[in-house]
């Protein structure tokens, strides 16, 4: 099966500062990796190489066999492949949940409005927000505003999915109706590239670990290994910091 | 009061009403006008017309109108340009609001977060479309208080017109005064149709912020 995501010797720069050091990578259609991580080690700004939010210095990032170029004129196009969700969920505040959620089909995907707002709805009630379509973001709580986020990305049918620590702003009990969201997206064989500080989730949800810091990826392996038997120090050090 | 110097000279307000409002309303859609294309030159940091734009903003910012009709009306003439005094007006204001209006608007585009830029993108929206659809939208829903006290601050600016010789409320007031010496008569019709020129613009304003500003920032004024 060919992988529906290739990174191939990644090199990105902030002002002659290297962030990402020979990063490559692939990801097959079906499985769920999981980034971990200290922070600033290179992981949020990998992820947003992907889409082309940022400009790469050096390699290349393929979809489907496919270059994506930052500056080229299909970027927009590649875009509604790799769906995306942000830590600070960046819903459209003077637009309602429902119009979040529509405006991306409707006027890039040129799609029949009533069949968004339909699957819209549906795909709200799956997390359990149908009840909120006709309210503002503002009226929601965080979680609540994270799964809209995620269905704002899931109705552009992307062929994978890119969380950025979309947990990482909310309160621990909305920890969970989120992961609850990504975990059931896993389970129904969705192609996903997560970056997460919730260790347990990661171990839970994902098929491959790989564990970056300083820009480069220093160790990479399931998920049962990883956790229980890393093979780098660095890594080791890494996992004990989360034990009180 | 003396109703009959009142009913006299009410003729003589409503003329000049029409002609204040006519004014005001012409420069204030010149001020947008002006406003709106500045505003996208500092927003979109097109060279060389940013710099004109900025220097244009601090120029008529920072002089009263009165003295920039001075130099329209009078200056102007001088070197060859004569205008007549109602378009003197008109210019006059406009200028003055498209300073005010191209900061107001400037800042409304500046402060929707670049996050608002990427999350659009990530959708595979075009640049174009993330300002049709998602930065102006917000910047007017932002701006639409400051928009308003603009609109209010140069519908009173008015006042000073009556300096060009154009025969506004002011005018009207100060002449009859002179002829008849009914000051308190004079000076009542003269706030009584500044507040039926503002009141309802003003208080229109307010209903509309609220109705656009609902979405973002809900009930609170």
């Amino acid at each position: 099966m060919d992988p529906i995501l290739t990174v191939e010797h990644l090199h990105k720069e902030f002002d002659g500062y290297t962030v990402l050091d020979d990063v490559n990578m692939t990801v097959n259609p079906g499985e769920v990796v999981v980034i971990v991580g200290p922070s600033g080690c290179g992981k949020s700004t990998f992820l947003r190489c992907l889409n082309g939010l940022e400009k790469i210095e050096d390699g290349k990032v393929l979809l489907d066999g496919k270059i994506i170029n930052p500056t080229g004129v299909d970027i927009a196009k590649d875009r509604q492949k790799i769906g995306m969700v942000f830590q600070s969920y960046d819903l459209f505040p003077h637009k309602t949940i429902l119009q979040n959620i529509t405006l991306a089909p409707v006027k890039v995907q040129g799609r029949n409005k009533d069949e968004a707002v339909r699957e819209a709805v549906s795909l709200l009630e799956r997390v359990g927000l149908s009840n909120k379509k006709d309210q503002y973001p503002r009226q929601l709580s965080g979680g609540q505003k994270q799964r809209v986020a995620i269905v704002r990305a899931l109705i552009m049918h992307p062929e994978i999915l890119l969380f950025d620590e979309v947990t990482a702003a909310l309160d621990p009990e909305m920890v969970r109706e989120v992961l609850e969201v990504v975990l059931s997206l896993a389970k129904e064989g969705r192609t996903m590239l997560i970056v997460t500080h919730e260790m347990a989730f990661a171990r839970a949800v994902a098929d491959r670990i790989v564990f970056i810091d300083g820009g480069r990826i220093v160790e990479e392996g399931r998920p049962d290994e990883f956790f229980t038997d890393p093979r780098t120090e660095r890594a080791r050090r890494f996992l004990d910091s989360f034990e009180y | 009061m003396d109703t009959g110097a009142l009913n006299s000279y009410l003729p003589l307000y409503v003329r000049a009403f029409f002609l204040t409002v006519r004014i005001g309303w012409t420069g204030i859609a010149l001020s947008l006008a002006i406003g709106i294309a500045g505003a996208f030159v500092l927003h979109f940091k097109v060279p060389v017309l940013s710099k004109v734009i900025k220097a244009y903003v601090e120029l008529f910012r920072n002089t009263p109108l009165l003295v920039q009709l001075f130099f329209i009306y009078f200056g102007l003439p001088k070197a060859g340009i004569a205008i007549p005094a109602e378009t003197c007006g008109i210019l006059g204001l406009g200028l003055l609001g498209g300073s005010y209006m191209t900061e107001s608007l400037r800042s409304g585009l500046d402060a929707v977060p670049v996050s608002q830029t990427e999350s659009a993108l990530a959708l595979g929206f075009t640049k174009r479309r993330i300002f049709m659809y998602v930065i102006l939208p917000q910047a007017v829903i932002s701006t639409m208080p400051a928009v308003m006290a603009n609109i209010i601050f140069l519908l009173k600016e008015t006042s000073v017109f009556s300096a060009i010789s154009l025969m506004d409320l002011m005018f009207t007031a100060k002449d009859l005064i002179g002829l008849y010496y009914d000051t308190t008569e004079c000076l009542f019709l003269l706030v009584v149709f500044y507040m039926i020129m503002l009141l309802p613009v003003s208080m229109l304003g307010s209903f509309v912020e609220k109705k656009v500003r609902f979405g973002i920032y809900g009930d609170q004024v």
